[in-house]
């Protein structure tokens, strides 16, 4: 009989722990359904997590995926601090891309070099702008934020939609749903020649060391754990709740819209319907992956990213499914919430001292 | 006794449970006859709770055997227990707020009947009993008083063979225990065994005819209750001869620090209660109790002092050493010297996830200076818990031990004393011992007296009037939102204090003639 | 005339997948717990529906495999959140991705598959009758299955021990098991019940609404009907109506189309989810009403105590 005690203290080493337990349980579980699939899940394995970065340009691919991941992630990885339970990065990612990119559009012959920090301004202003409605519905009317924010994502990207198939669709582009291509004042400078990594990943660096310092050493940061671990209490020292939920609401919204514009002014370089392969949303297992700390986000951003480069390969040369790569992340992130008990309770085996209901 | 002629009600016999890291009952034994009222005492923590639960169905024995009747019994659920004759009025209500009287009865019944023949029954036991309720009433509007009253009918529909009652009087005036003590005798009379576990020895004194003793989880000694004093029970629980806080010195009240006057309050809680007018004024050197049941706006009132409730509009309702700070939150209040212990630890006075040093961090970052530029400096503020650690005797692992990892006296001793040692102006301080041991209990008397010796007002909010004649030199009584008028400690009677927390609100003029008076109606009302 | 009869039609088959997965996830809110992963059981639900329906020819095999699978997702998500305690609005969300990526992936070889679509009632004579006739005797029967279902947990709910039980769980696990129920026993079948119904919701869309898969066809339905619940402040009768009321604006985009209305379509799609976020808005500023209703202990673990 197996049954969990709870600990006095929660436990260090399974903080660590726990996540590389999920990630072997998950290589083991996709391991088993490829080779349902008729694959030798040795091969498909090695294909989908090895193969990917076996050369440098693989690597540098890594840092380009992960870039919007992290800095996602980190945003989110606040308000989960808070319970403010933001899930439509995704929408506040297309719309920082639809603020900045548009930015670049209207002037889509400037050469200035203030082009791209306006750009980076709006974007972030963009993703705050869409953050900031949640935010205001729930501080000033109660409602959810889990739903309205996944609804809006659902509005921004129809509203990109509209835009690369309409007004801003490319004059000279032989009527394709795409943006004109942003001028080159516009485009996010590779900082490492040969590759696409671009400003934003060094960027995404400083997101993670800045996350960490108001995450672990001031008081923000220590308001928002107080906020989220007993509400009770924050209110009791006048830490108030609504403030939290604004703050990481517009923090999580600004650094999805950079996020969002640093993909059409990095990689893509222009507006087109589809702008992110569920960044946005990949970005929540990627907050848990890393336990909600900056450096354990950035280390499940890369992770993270991998999926997605093993994914394009193995459908590349295995002919797999695109779809392998979702399944993986929710397998994921099943295995980290189930190892996360481990944190807080031993699993024993024997006799039982408490009768247990859910034993 | 054994092997008479009539077995036991029910006898306990070597009952052991262990838990990780403690051993809640160590091979415990005592049997209860039939028609007798048997206490059990003991302080927090010495197994009461747990042994009402594996008598109940609720959790099972390591070791040892039940006896009912004298025959071995195996009690595997509540459902169990009921079947046999057992009833259970639990310490915290089982209770469902948002339903009817008769929902939350038909809920502990085991039985399915139809709801009509059950109202019809709950009317009868209502009738028979003299304990009035409306079976339609939903419970949110109920008081205290009138919940326990559903446990009770609740068990009696039963027929128990034996009814157990953890702690029934905490929440109750002295009246109202009064009339609750009669149920139970009436219960006794006519053959029902009742199990009473209470650690207000006066009552036990009053009501019970044998009492068991446990300590630490073991039985530590038999008694009959009518035989002994409050006091030699009182040792005999402790494990150790009681001292009496030391209240030497002659005191001197200064200026009024905290001023109150007619606060009033909509509740913005569900169930709350609003305040009504509230006047108060309290000086340095002195420790004011508000003595009442819960639930007549204790929680909104230390709320409102606390600054988790704003009050815009009127600033002067609240005003430390002058200032008026109604419409402040806490960190304003606190920064003019006001402190607050709230009566919850776990979730509101700390956080328990956090460690010591985070939990010392959470109210003292203004006062004691550590946080610098909006960081957190670390050095400081893990020296300040060490501080806390060491003046208060708190018994952890180190100020990096999380705050849920301390048992409840030791907690409790780091939060007042994270507070005492900010050394503030007024302290307000709900239900300072809740769930204490008695070594942690006087350490924490003391400490407030010492504090109020250097001049601090203390506002000690507590149900627990044994702690008010302890430690304050004046009382108020809350009831229904409002506030009687402050008495002093030295002229003030236990029964005084009962009638006002039944809702008197003015004991001027000729008290004795008024409480004949509101006895007697009392007793018209109930025939 | 001509178009209001075909309208209503449209609008009963909009709205029933919404009724069905709302109804299912009102039952398991209240039982105290917030399943977060409609949408993804409705995915599954809807692909494992298709899938054995395309295969066997069968379309009441696929829907009992719908419901299997939206039940076993659904264990997926009670074990996690209410033996191992994790977090309920993480394991929702963590419900949903992998629905999306599991529904795809089976789904990849039944892309572009033709199948029957559930039949009709016909009843003789009274399907005949003109006008009311289709609308109210022609439907499948899982349209006739969502109002019976609506209407049965309302009554289990108001009527029965049973429901009593059930919101007794919801209100106060402690003292639930306090007086000897099984809180985490009745939260598990109340969570399969809401996995049942969403499957089943899953199997309505990709059999009878558009019988063939795509996808995420589902395109945000699962969470729509999340929001139905609060909007109904868990009552069922104001769910049925909501459903209806989501289902008439989820198609008046396309009558609104023909009719000559010229707006970019892109934003007639994003009519429902703007009336969700309004709808929201509009119920959740009564905030007593929302307390007095919901069950307290939502999304709350819970773990007996010693």
């Amino acid at each position: 009989m197996v049954r969990l005690e709870p600990r006095r203290q929660h436990s260090q080493a399974m903080v660590y722990l726990s996540p590389v337990l999920a990630i072997l349980m998950t290589l083991f579980v996709g391991g088993i359904i490829f080779s349902f699939m008729g694959k030798n899940p040795f091969d498909a394995l090695y294909t989908f997590f090895i193969l990917p970065i076996n050369n440098s340009y693989g690597i540098s691919e890594l840092f380009v995926k992960a870039t919007p991941l992290v800095i996602i992630a980190i945003g989110l990885s606040m308000g989960f601090r808070a319970n403010v339970w933001n899930i439509g990065a995704e929408g506040q990612l297309t719309m920082g891309a639809i603020f900045g990119g548009g930015l670049a559009l209207y002037f889509y012959d400037s050469e200035s070099m203030f082009l791209l920090p306006a750009m980076f301004v709006l974007g972030a202003i963009g993703g705050a702008f869409w953050g900031g409605i949640p935010a205001l519905l729930r501080t000033r009317f109660n409602a959810n934020e889990i739903l309205t924010s996944l609804m809006l994502t659902y509005v921004a990207t129809l509203f990109l939609s509209f835009l690369v198939h309409g007004p801003w669709r490319n004059p000279e582009g032989f009527n394709f749903p795409e943006s004109r291509p942003f001028p080159d004042a516009g485009l996010l400078p590779v900082i490492y020649d040969g590759t696409r990594v671009h400003l934003g990943t060094a960027f995404a660096v400083l997101v993670v060391i800045a996350g960490w310092i108001l995450l672990s050493k001031s008081v923000i940061g220590f308001q928002l754990r107080v906020v989220g671990k007993a509400p009770q209490a924050a209110r009791h020292v006048g830490f108030r709740q609504k403030r939290m939920v604004w703050f990481t609401l517009l923090l999580g919204g600004a650094l999805s819209g950079l996020a969002g514009l640093f993909e059409v002014a990095g990689p893509i370089g222009q507006l087109q319907p589809a702008i992110s392969p569920g960044y946005g949303f990949t970005a929540i297992i990627v907050a848990f992956l890393g336990r909600l700390h900056p450096l354990g986000i950035l280390f499940g951003g890369l992770i993270m990213a991998l999926t997605y480069l093993g994914g394009e390969l193995a459908q590349i040369t295995l002919g797999l499914p695109n779809a392998v790569t979702g399944l993986f992340q929710g397998i994921l992130l099943f295995f980290l919430l189930a190892c996360d008990v481990l944190t807080k309770y031993r699993v024993r085996f024997g006799t039982p001292a408490a009768k247990g209901e859910a034993a | 006794m054994t092997g008479g002629s009539k077995p036991a009600q029910l006898e306990v016999r070597g009952v052991t449970k262990a838990f990780p890291g403690c051993l809640a009952n160590d091979d415990i034994s005592f049997r209860i006859e039939p028609g007798e009222i048997h206490a059990l005492l003991g302080e927090n923590g010495a197994g009461k709770s747990t042994l009402v639960k594996i008598i109940y169905g609720v959790l099972q024995a390591d070791q040892g055997d039940l006896l009912w009747e004298g025959k071995p019994v195996t009690i595997h659920s509540p459902h169990d227990a009921r079947e046999m004759g057992v009833g259970l009025v639990f310490q915290h209500f089982s209770l469902f707020e948002t339903m009817t009287v008769l929902e939350n009865i038909a809920l502990a019944m085991n039985d399915v009947r139809d709801m009509a023949a059950l109202r019809q029954q709950v009317i009868e036991v209502e009738k028979t009993y003299g304990l009035p309720l409306d079976p339609d009433r939903h419970v949110y509007t109920l008081s205290v008083g009138e919940r326990q009253r559903i446990e009770i009918v609740r068990c009696l529909l039963q027929n128990p063979k034996l009814l157990i009652l953890d702690e029934p009087t905490s929440v109750l005036t002295p009246q109202e225990v009064e009339k609750l003590f009669e149920t139970l005798r009436r219960l006794a009379d006519e053959g029902c065994a009742i199990l009473y576990i209470s650690h207000k020895l006066h009552e036990v004194k009053a009501l019970c005819q044998k009492a068991t003793v446990l300590r630490g989880g073991k039985v530590v000694g038999g008694c009959d209750p009518r035989e002994e004093t409050a006091k030699s029970m009182a040792e005999m629980m402790i494990g150790q001869k009681l001292t009496a806080p030391d209240r030497s010195g002659t005191r001197k009240f200064g200026d009024v620090r905290l001023d109150i006057s007619d606060l009033s309050l909509i509740s913005d809680e569900q169930f709350g209660t609003d305040l009504k007018g509230i006047g108060l004024k309290v000086r340095g050197g002195e420790i004011m109790g508000v003595a009442g049941v819960a639930g007549n706006g204790q929680n909104e009132l230390f709320q409102a002092l606390a600054g988790e409730t704003e009050i815009i509009g009127t600033p002067d309702c609240i005003k430390i050493d002058g200032d008026p700070v109604a419409h402040f939150g806490p960190r304003r209040r606190r920064r003019l010297g006001a402190a607050f212990v709230p009566e919850e630890r776990n979730g509101h006075g700390a956080v328990p996830d956090m460690s010591l040093s985070e939990n010392g961090f959470l109210t003292a970052f203004r006062r004691m200076a550590l946080s610098a530029r909006g960081l957190i400096r670390e050095v400081p503020t893990r020296s300040f818990a060490d501080k806390i650690i060491k003046t208060f005797d708190v018994r952890t692992t180190g100020a990096s031990a999380e705050a849920g990892s301390l048992s409840g006296g030791n907690l409790q001793k780091f939060i007042v004393g994270r507070e005492i040692l900010q050394d503030p102006g007024v302290l307000v301080i709900s239900q300072p011992t809740w769930g204490v041991d008695a070594g942690a209990a006087s350490a924490i008397h003391q400490a407030l007296l010492d504090l109020a010796a250097k001049g601090t007002a203390v506002l000690v909010i507590s149900q627990d009037l044994d702690e008010i004649f302890a430690i304050c030199d004046q009382v108020v009584v809350m009831s229904e939102g409002k506030m009687s008028a402050p008495r002093p400690m030295a002229d003030v009677s236990v029964e005084e204090i009962g009638l006002l927390m039944g809702g008197l609100h003015d004991l001027d003029g000729d008290v004795t003639l008024k409480t004949k008076e509101l006895i007697e109606g009392d007793r018209v009302g109930q025939a | 005339m001509d178009w209001l009869i075909p309208l209503i039609l449209t609008v009963i088959t909009a709205s029933t997948p919404l009724l069905l997965a709302s109804t299912g996830e009102l039952i398991t809110e209240k039982s105290g717990v917030l399943n977060l992963g409609v949408e993804g059981m409705m995915l599954v639900g809807a692909i494992s529906g298709f899938a054995v329906t395309a295969t066997s020819g069968s379309a009441i095999l696929g829907i009992l495999a719908a419901i299997i699978a939206g039940m076993l997702m659904s264990l997926i998500f009670a074990f996690l959140t209410l033996t191992l305690m994790a977090n309920q609005v993480a394991t929702g969300l963590a419900l949903t991705i992998f629905g999306v990526g599991f529904s795809a992936l089976v789904g990849s070889g039944f892309v572009g598959f033709a199948i029957e679509p559930l039949p009709g009632l016909h009843i003789p004579l009274l399907t005949d009758i003109p006008l009311v006739g289709e609308i109210l005797f022609g439907q499948d029967f899982l349209v006739y299955l969502s109002i019976v279902m609506v209407i049965a947990v309302g009554f289990f709910l108001s009527r029965t021990r049973g429901g009593l039980i059930l919101k007794a769980v919801g209100d106060s696990h402690h003292s639930a098991h306090a007086i000897g129920y099984s809180v985490i026993k009745i939260r598990y079948m109340a969570t399969m019940f809401g996995g049942a119904m969403a499957g089943l919701a899953g199997a309505y869309l990709s059999l009878s609404y558009t019988p063939m898969w795509a996808e995420n066809m589902t395109a945000g339905r699962g969470w729509i009907a999340l929001a139905l619940v609060v909007f109904a402040t868990w009552r069922p009768g104001r769910l049925l109506a909501g459903a209806y009321m989501f289902g008439l604006i989820s198609v008046l985009q396309l009558h609104a189309q023909s009719a000559g209305v010229h707006v970019p379509s892109q934003f007639m799609s994003m009519l429902p989810y703007l009336a969700t976020v309004i709808v929201l808005v509009i119920i959740s500023s009564d905030r007593a009403k929302i307390r007095l209703n919901a069950p307290a202990c939502i999304g709350q673990a819970f773990r007996p105590a010693q």
